[in-house]
């Protein structure tokens, strides 16, 4: 009754919002369930309107999107559109948003579009996202962008495996490295006894076996293949360019767990977009995608000759790959993938390592913390030590990081803090409070949380309308959280001023803390979470409830 | 008589678990599980024939788990159980790494059948030993203790060698079960396992000791019977 009583206001709602829109468009999209075939391997999957990676959706800025979605499932479904600001009632959260869409329903999404650039969309409901159901946004400007291109391609990166989602939780609940296959064996414990000596060897063994944790816990999930727009390295997708044209590339990160480094050896990549919103154009030789984060770069191949699109997981343990090409069919020599799996390091254990650049480790006893008294930190053999103290260092990693990342080449590789607004989004005003949120999680259970309390245990986050809140994310795990919230823009900290960028993902390296800031401008109640898939389904999310603003109150209480 | 009692554990066992999994497809929080530490061949140094298994199975939450645990030992030579027992229990973390568990206890090896009750704690202890402790109290009154270790150490990471210790104390005679006061028995374990699949199938190759111990093996000597025994195993470590 009370979903009728939503539809008929929903309804009521669109006739007013079709009447005060200038143009509305209608889309059509299907949940099916689809076979992905990667050549190697093929899985039952769900997908959108009969295949996985679903379309690109073309919308315009300013036009009123009206997106019909057909649930041909046996199970609930629903659909999020990630990164558009949008009323809450579209956002697709099963529970937060809406009831979902249950199997033969229809249900009609309309979303004024009030903004440009690089999107994607993913089911909300259970493991269908992981299990394939993607597709990406593309949102056309209303004004020229500041930049030029010639051509573009949609660049969707996945981390294709061959369990279900439900299956790979399970298997992590039971056996946490279950899919971790990088681990250190006895052949690295003989090769770094003859580096480091036995003695600083086995110590080091011993730190990490005292907190029984393992620097090998990059990638909890390994065993996948790595997907571009749907094709596996093997099957080549292919862009095709003519010399000199410039090729704008909207890569967007749809994988469930994996972080990709993504480079294209010979082409210097201009990054034009973050998040959606332009960026002060920033040169780059290689950028880490966190999951569902995306970029827009802008390549200019001189030569005619095919050109490699290289994404290597951060963890080394997979890849994507694919071509640009001057023709089709011609393939692009594929980049020798480098083995150098990085290993976490005690930095990336939250130790305060601020003052590590003289690198005396046996001054820094007195200043642990979480318990790790009684290590021996001058025997620390496992760690990179050529890293620590440099000034290029990435910010946005632990001094001493082992994830920190290097570009293949030696040059440039893109730090958050390269990233500046083109034009400010909001005005720049002081934070009216701060809201601590410690991403916590204990590996050997996969449990993840923030403040240490599961999401099913968590009150939600109460927020003001019109307030602007500055969060501060604490990294207290051993894994990078890419931490997403919906409905509203986070501005990330990057000491920037008015030209922090604004972004919908913000990715929180271990050991570190992270500052972001929220206009909040959107009514309603609103997903936050972890977007690696198993960590946000076990327990590291919140409710966002946005208190007061513009009376929604008609439909909250109709979809309620 | 006995094959009945066990049909009846046994169908009772997995049909707790199977509606408790059952309900789990509804509420993603709920996950199961099967393991088969040991599923094993062995033959002994005197030409003793066994099939012996250890395992254990789960179904439950992060915070409350009911465990299934039996381990095995059939004499194929002499077609007679020389332990057959079988553990319920719910389990719950008290610490990062351990979880405490309480629950009851039924051995029914082809000799004398116990009943006990049982609490205990397993989890993962620094340097990655894996360890199961517990504490029994029979239906006679007959408290006993029991201590599992084990260690797996990565070869290559497929390639897993797995040293393994056993150790059962006993805080009262039982004569009846031949048990004796004091340390009562141990086994320890070799085994070299290959993944095949996943981590779901893999096959090992192993050697096994066990001996009893001080009044225990007395017992033993006195019936006439070996108080040790030496194996080659061949088996199957499995995971669902």
């Amino acid at each position: 009754m009370n979903k009728f009583l939503g539809s008929a206001l929903l309804g009521a709602l669109s006739v007013i919002a079709v009447s005060s829109v200038a143009n509305a468009a209608t889309y059509d999209l299907s949940v099916d369930y689809v076979t992905i075939d990667t050549g190697e391997m093929k899985t039952k999957a769900i997908g959108y309107n009969g295949s996985s990676p679903g379309p690109t959706l073309r919308l315009r800025e300013g036009e009123e999107a009206v997106i019909n979605v057909t649930n041909n499932l046996d199970e609930s479904t629903s659909i999020h559109w990630h990164g558009l600001i949008l009323p809450y009632q579209m956002d697709g959260v099963p529970e937060i948003s809406f009831p979902g869409i249950a199997p033969g329903e229809t249900f009609t999404y309309r979303i004024p579009v009030s903004q440009s650039g690089t999107y994607w969309f993913h089911s909300h409901s259970g493991f269908q996202e992981p299990d394939g159901a993607y597709g990406s946004i593309i949102i056309e400007p209303k004004k020229r962008e500041p930049f030029k291109f010639d051509r573009e391609y949609v660049v969707v990166l996945k981390d294709k495996h061959p369990h279900s989602g439900a299956r790979i939780l399970r298997n992590l609940k039971m056996m946490p490295d279950y899919y971790n296959r990088n681990q250190r064996t006895l052949g690295d414990f003989i090769s770094d006894v003859s580096e480091n000596g036995f003695g600083a060897t086995l110590s080091e063994r011993g730190d990490w076996g005292s907190m029984r944790m393992m620097p090998t816990d990059i990638e909890d999930v390994q065993g996948f293949v790595g997907l571009i727009n749907g094709k596996s390295p093997e099957q080549n997708w292919t862009g095709l360019f003519k010399a000199n044209e410039r090729v704008r590339l909207r890569f967007i990160n749809a994988s469930a767990m994996t972080y990709f480094d993504v480079r294209i050896p010979g082409l210097e990549m201009t990054v034009v977009q973050a998040d959606g919103n332009n960026v002060q154009p920033v040169k780059v030789d290689e950028f880490r995608i966190s999951v569902a984060e995306t970029y827009d770069v802008i390549v200019q191949p001189t030569a005619e000759k095919p050109y490699a699109i290289m994404a290597e997981s951060m963890g080394r343990s997979g890849y994507a790959f694919g071509s640009l090409s001057p023709q089709e069919g011609l393939k692009a020599e594929m980049p020798a993938r480098r083995m150098d799996a990085p290993l976490l390091t005690m930095a990336d254990m939250g130790m305060d390592h601020g003052s590590m650049a003289g690198m005396d480790h046996s001054s820094m006893g007195s200043g642990n913390e979480n318990g790790m008294a009684g290590m021996d930190h001058s025997n620390m053999a496992g760690m990179d030590h050529s890293q620590m103290g440099m000034s290029k260092d990435d910010p946005f990693y632990a001094a001493g990081s082992g994830l920190t990342p290097k570009a293949a080449n030696g040059g440039k590789f893109l730090s958050y803090a390269d990233l500046k607004a083109q034009k400010p989004l909001y005005p720049e005003r002081p934070a009216t409070r701060e809201i601590e949120l410690r991403l916590t999680g204990n590996m050997e259970r996969y449990t993840w949380s923030i403040n240490g309390v599961k999401y099913e245990d968590a009150e939600p986050i109460r927020l003001k309308y019109g307030e602007r809140v500055r969060f501060k994310f604490v990294n207290e795990t051993m894994m990078s959280h890419p931490m997403h919230l919906h409905g509203m823009w986070s501005i990330l900290d990057t000491g920037n001023g008015k030209w922090d960028p604004v972004k919908h993902t913000i990715n929180i390296n271990p050991g570190m803390t992270v500052y972001s800031e929220t206009e909040v401008d959107a009514p309603g109640q609103w997903a936050f979470h972890c977007h690696l898939s198993y960590h946000m389904a076990s327990g590291m999310f919140r409710k966002v409830v946005v208190e007061g603003g513009p009376a929604v109150a008609a439909l909250e209480n109709g979809v309620q | 008589m006995k094959t009945l009692t066990l049909a009846a554990i046994g169908g009772g066992v997995l049909s707790t678990i199977l509606s408790f999994s059952f309900t789990a497809k509804a509420d993603n929080h709920i996950f199961y599980g099967i393991q088969m530490e040991q599923f094993e061949y062995r033959s002994g140094d005197e030409g003793e024939n066994l099939f012996v298994w250890d395992g254990d199975a789960f179904v439950g939450t992060d915070e409350l788990k009911l465990r299934w645990q039996g381990e095995g030992e059939r004499d194929l030579k002499n077609d007679l159980y020389e332990n057959f027992e079988n553990r319920l229990v719910l389990q719950t973390p008290i610490s990062d790494f351990f979880d405490a568990k309480a629950g009851i206890r039924l051995d029914t090896p082809s000799t004398t059948d116990r009943w006990y009750g049982t609490v205990g704690i397993m989890g993962l202890a620094p340097q990655w030993f894996e360890v199961d402790a517990d504490l029994f109290v029979s239906e006679t009154g007959d408290g006993s203790a029991r201590l599992d270790v084990e260690y797996e150490g990565l070869l290559t990471n497929r390639l897993i060698l797995t040293p393994s210790l056993e150790l059962n104390a006993a805080f009262s005679d039982d004569r009846e079960i031949e048990v004796g006061r004091g340390f009562s028995s141990a086994e320890i374990g070799l085994r070299l396992s290959y993944d095949l699949i996943d981590r779901a199938v893999a096959p090992y190759i192993g050697v096994a000791y066990e001996r009893k111990l001080g009044k225990t093996a007395d017992f033993a000597k006195d019936d006439g019977e070996d108080y040790e025994a030496t194996y080659l195993v061949t088996g199957l470590r499995l995971l669902f």
